[in-house]
């Protein structure tokens, strides 16, 4: 805004010097009064780095495997966070008895979860482990710099590259590896979620989850028995043999489904790997009170169904009401029916039948006679 | 260190030590065995490389290279033959910190006799050619050779046996199996595809990009080093991976998966 109203100023500053000339000023007028309007579209600034903020100190960030998240970060200053990421190449499950080579961050699918806040100044150190086969390295969305990082952290097996970048924008975004054949790093495992928590710090919640959206593309059919490579074919036709959270088809059944109390607040930092396809991200039995979509910082309320791209996110925030099972899904729903994008939020607690009731009855109605036809 | 090994390349100055070495190593009746390794012969022909000037086609003279990687037990042999290549005594500028640091001692490579040598730099392993009288393959020889399969001296245009080879590499394992594991070309050659990366001579003329799908054009080089853009075959992946890991190597560089194999001149 400061530089519109000083173009604006300069603009009238013009407008004084020729207003013995009339006609001209009539002219210069009508123009300035259009610019210096009340209303103008597409007027947020665009901020400038003036000035980083000083780094106070240095802390080892925490990393958490998923569905878990970092505690809330309690600091009000920069500092120098240490990221010590390793890549980690292994067999692991995408379904009980389906096995697939793993490429990953942190040993787990999607990666390590990591919690900065604007204004830190992050040091990061990617290792690829000693038995890797392939280099790998890493685009942070959130770096402001050439390849997101990809360049500066190319990594060798049994090597470890550091680079810094400053977190200059707040918000929930992706990381991958970057590494040739990008989509072939990418479909294996290799991506995970960065916060950059805004100076002010965030609304606390009862419970935060990481969730994250991703498709594998195997040799084979759905639940197919046995250990699959990755399949060009289907790849390139973006036709996966799976859609999963968090990496398995039970990462978050059962046993596995994330807790609530009802009345709790949840906060779900929701990210998609892809490498192909968008999320139609859908809580079935909830409405999202608050979407931040695409981890910006501009709310929605009251959202059915957000649309996470793939490389993207959105941090969804939401009361549990009532007690009962929260279905997650990919609502492009042939995925979570067929391909495994589900998910389990399972409420605890009392009734509240205020807001539902769950069945009150069940009962057989007569069907219309023939003579009203 | 990238640039010593690319005029290394272009001008070939002997090794100081490799050069003594092959002298000291002339009597030992294991560097004869070692110099006998199986080769085959390849014929030459044309290639249209993963990254090539004007997306052009490649000619490879006819040549030999061995018909399997060198062994961690051709290597002891190496060594023994050259203190200087020993591991407590090779300088820093011809192979980092970790070089052979899988053996228990200089000497001293344990089990696994028949696995290929791995954790060895560009240097040694030009020095190791060297000594047995023959030298590092090319890239455009070793990408050549690469392409056959078991009855076909051109097997890529063949999306099923892409796949093959995709699948190869990242079943690859460690601690590598014996040479001789993995399937016998055309020319008779094995293990080209799934058992351990090769060094080649040329290791660094040709990248592909540390970030893959940027612009970065590298020594105002012909190529555009962009994972795709530039790329003659877009679905080459394994050719991709092999060009990435190319790219990420120094002279000194050492690692687990990383062997390698001679090859010499047809006489």
């Amino acid at each position: 805004m400061r530089q519109f109203d000083t173009k604006s100023k300069a603009i009238w500053t013009v407008v004084g010097a020729i207003g013995a000339l009339l006609a001209v000023s009539a002219l210069a007028f009508s123009l300035s009064s259009a610019r210096s309007g009340a209303t103008v579209a597409y007027a947020d600034p665009i901020p400038s780095v003036t000035s980083l903020p000083e780094v106070r100190g240095e802390e080892y960030a925490v990393l958490t495997a998923p569905p878990h998240v970092p505690d809330p970060i309690t600091r009000n200053h920069a500092t120098r966070v240490i990221v010590e990421l390793e890549t980690i190449e292994q067999d692991m499950e995408l379904a009980p008895g389906v096995t697939y080579n793993m490429w990953t961050f942190g040993g787990t699918v999607p990666g390590s979860f990591i919690r900065v806040r604007e204004g830190d100044l992050v040091e990061f150190r990617l290792r690829n482990r000693h038995d890797s086969t392939v280099p790998h390295n890493i685009d942070l969305h959130a770096v402001s710099g050439p390849g997101g990082g990809a360049k500066a952290s190319l990594t060798m097996p049994g090597h470890e590259t550091v680079f810094e970048f400053r977190a200059l924008h707040p918000g929930l975004y992706v990381y991958h590896c970057a590494t040739a054949p990008v989509g072939l790093h990418v479909a294996n495992g290799m991506y995970g979620l960065i916060l950059v928590e805004p100076r002010e710090g965030m609304k606390p919640v009862d419970r935060e989850y990481y969730v994250m959206q991703s498709e594998f593309y195997t040799d084979s059919g759905f639940n197919e028995q046995g250990h699959h490579p990755f399949s060009m074919e289907r790849a390139l036709a973006e036709n996966p043999s799976y859609v999963l959270f968090n990496g398995h088809t039970e990462a978050l059944m059962g046993e596995n489904a994330l807790g609530a109390n009802v009345g709790e607040t949840i906060r779900l930092f929701v990210g998609n790997g892809g490498p192909n396809l968008a999320s139609s991200f859908h809580v079935i039995g909830a409405v999202l009170d608050n979407v931040y979509p695409e981890g910006g910082t501009v709310a929605n309320h009251n959202v059915q169904t957000t649309l996470v791209p793939a490389g993207g996110s959105a941090i969804t925030e939401f009361r549990v009401n009532v007690p009962g099972d929260l279905i997650l899904v990919d609502h492009s729903i042939f995925r979570a029916f067929n391909k495994g994008a589900l998910g389990t939020i399972a409420v605890s607690g009392e009734d509240k039948l205020g807001i539902f009731s769950g069945q009150l009855d069940n009962r057989p109605y007569d069907p219309p006679t023939a003579h009203q036809h | 260190m990238v640039r010593l090994a690319a005029l290394l390349l272009i001008f070939p100055l002997p090794l100081t030590s490799a050069a003594q070495a092959g002298v000291e190593g002339a009597g030992d009746p294991r560097a004869g065995l070692a110099a006998a390794a199986p080769t085959a012969v390849v014929r030459g022909g044309s290639y249209v490389p993963l990254y090539s000037p004007e997306s052009g086609a490649v000619t490879v003279e006819p040549f030999r290279m061995d018909r399997y990687p060198v062994t961690r037990g051709d290597f002891v042999a190496f060594v023994a033959s050259n203190p200087r290549w020993r591991r407590s005594q090779v300088p820093g500028v011809f192979a980092d910190s970790r070089y052979l640091s899988d053996w228990s001692g200089d000497l001293e490579p344990g089990d696994r006799l028949d696995a290929p040598v791995t954790h060895v730099s560009w240097f040694a392993a030009r020095a190791y050619c060297t000594w047995v009288g023959k030298r590092l393959p090319r890239v455009d020889e070793w990408e050549f050779a690469a392409r056959a399969d078991e009855t076909r001296t051109d097997a890529m245009g063949d999306r099923s046996h892409k796949a093959r080879i995709l699948q190869l590499y990242t079943q690859r394992r460690t601690p590598l199996p014996p040479v001789g594991s993995t399937f016998r070309n055309l020319y008779g050659i094995h293990d080209m595809h799934g058992l351990a990366w090769e060094w080649v001579l040329d290791f660094n003329t040709v990248t592909a990009a540390d970030d893959s799908r940027g612009g970065d054009r590298k020594d105002g080089q012909l190529y555009c080093a962009a994972g795709a853009d530039g790329a003659t075959d877009r679905e080459d992946y394994a050719a991709f991976l092999r060009y990435a890991f190319r790219s990420t190597l120094q002279g000194t560089t050492t690692s687990a998966v990383l062997g390698f194999r001679c090859a010499a001149d047809l006489e």
